[in-house]
């Protein structure tokens, strides 16, 4: 479980990204924040591996206070994945998801083969193992950065919009992928996306905030959905005027006439 | 010519003498330049300083130097560790700046992943920040190394064997073949260094070579047309 405590940080030039935050992530849940650029959720992600250190309140795991631990230990045990995968560009495929049992002390050649495993497991081809970084398109980067988040089995996995840059096509895949591996191992993820259609698609809660790091709503997709609780929200959602559907024909149109969708 | 064939021993041996005084220059002006960059490229406030005290060392005239260090060092004037010490200055000073620049080059998204990976400040530098600089410190120390092989003549003029000598004694007794071998010797010193340090850079490198010719295959056609203009 992660809690933050009226967890706050502000920058020198008086710049709030996150103010009095308080907020639960269950273990083995996917608990996604979503909010547009600048309302601090990727620094509220790095609050968690101490990237970033709060100004204010704390930041605990399972009631322990991360500050209260030895930074590079407690990122060795942190599973993180980001936007444009991060990849190390001098190291192959399977070093690079070695990388942390390595660093964690596991021998090399026995941190490969449970690489090549963790391969297999997000969908990678065998053959891709001895590529470098860019030798790999957008979303075989991203099943790496995903490979190389799992490889040490963190309880969790902090993912920092790991699916932004590919194409939507890619990126619904990518997502099933992710759910199918998470119904399977059970982490407890915290997940920053600026998509509210990939917030509803993976979290079992979502957090949407506003600018300043504040929360406007938090719940299961479906409540927030039938509840929003004002304006922002509905906005946020898709809810507002311009989203008021009907159905012409087979198709599901907006108020100009322009199709949306298809009614199964 | 007959007095390069009748003194190819003396050539041979003026070259492993150049070889001996260049080479270590070479690694001292490396292994010092990259942590004086690294404090440059770490503490932005330094860098202005340091890249200036850089371009003064480099400033000072080469033989005034010669004479000089013997008496920081307490190094005879004849000693090669002086004449080492000496194209090591210069070699620092030269390399100080590349190197700073090629810290900074480093991709901060990359230098990020990697702490949050769990790299420790140590082996982040080694194992991500260094490799990655690793191509322009190169393009650097290119440099620096054939600068440093055709500095060396100028210890001549103290006495210290290299291919210098060639040319002091050449120019001394009007042997012009003598002065030609010098300068011949020297270049192909320069040039066999610097292709050492490229296979060197391939060997450590091997990410850099599979990159290099996937951006090759890129541009290819812009390749070409360059050639063609």
């Amino acid at each position: 479980m992660i809690e933050f405590r009226n967890a706050s940080k502000s920058y020198d030039d008086g710049t709030l990204a996150v103010s009095d935050l308080n907020l639960i992530a269950k273990s083995h849940e996917i608990t996604v924040l979503v909010g547009s650029s600048g309302c601090g959720k990727t620094t509220m992600l790095r609050m968690v591996n101490r990237l970033v250190a709060p100004t204010g309140g704390q930041v605990l795991i399972d009631d322990v206070d991360v500050a209260d631990r030895n930074a590079v230990e407690l990122r060795r045990s942190i599973g993180y994945v980001m936007q444009n995968s991060g990849l190390l560009p001098h190291r192959t495929t399977v070093d690079n998801i070695a990388t942390v049992p390595v660093l964690r002390g596991t021998p090399v050649k026995e941190a490969r083969k449970r690489a090549m495993e963790l391969m297999e497991i997000v969908g990678l081809d065998p053959s891709q193992a001895r590529r470098y970084p860019w030798q790999l398109s957008g979303g075989q980067q991203q099943r790496v950065g995903v490979a190389r988040g799992l490889a040490a089995d963190p309880n969790i996995l902090l993912m920092d919009e790991p699916f932004g840059a590919v194409d939507p096509i890619v990126r619904a895949d990518l997502q099933r992928e992710l759910l199918r591996l998470q119904a399977e191992l059970g982490k407890t993820i915290l997940f920053v996306t600026h998509d509210i259609a990939e917030a509803i698609a993976l979290g079992d809660k979502i957090v949407i905030l506003e600018k300043g790091g504040k929360i406007a709503q938090q719940g299961a997709p479906a409540e927030i959905m039938a509840k929003p609780v004002d304006d922002f929200v509905s906005t946020f959602l898709g809810l507002d005027e311009s989203r008021e559907l009907h159905v012409e024909g087979d198709l599901v149109v907006d108020p100009s006439g322009r199709p949306v969708g298809r009614l199964a | 010519m007959s007095w390069i064939l009748d003194n190819v021993s003396t050539i041979v041996d003026a070259t492993w003498a150049h070889l001996w005084l260049a080479l270590p220059a070479i690694v001292i002006s490396f292994v010092v330049a990259v942590p004086v960059a690294w404090v440059a490229s770490r503490f932005r406030r330094s860098r202005f300083t340091l890249l200036l005290v850089a371009g003064l060392i480099y400033a000072i005239p080469s033989l005034p130097l010669f004479i000089i260090l013997p008496l920081i060092l307490g190094t005879p004037v004849r000693s090669i560790v002086n004449v080492i010490a000496a194209l090591g200055l210069y070699g620092v000073a030269l390399m100080v700046r590349y190197a700073a620049d090629a810290l900074d080059a480093v991709s901060k998204d990359t230098v990020l992943a990697a702490t949050a990976m769990g790299y420790g400040p140590m082996r982040r530098f080694f194992g991500v920040q260094l490799p990655l600089a690793g191509p322009a410190l190169l393009a650097g120390l290119r440099v620096v190394a054939v600068s440093t092989v055709s500095l060396v003549p100028v210890s001549a003029l103290l006495g210290v064997n290299s291919l210098g000598l060639l040319f002091t004694d050449g120019f001394q007794r009007g042997i012009f073949a003598e002065v030609f071998a010098g300068i011949a010797a020297t270049v192909a010193v320069a040039v066999v260094v610097d292709l050492g340090l490229v296979a060197l850079g391939k060997l450590l490198m091997p990410w850099e070579r599979a990159s290099l010719r996937g951006a090759r295959r890129r541009t290819h056609t812009e390749d070409e047309q360059a050639v063609a203009a």
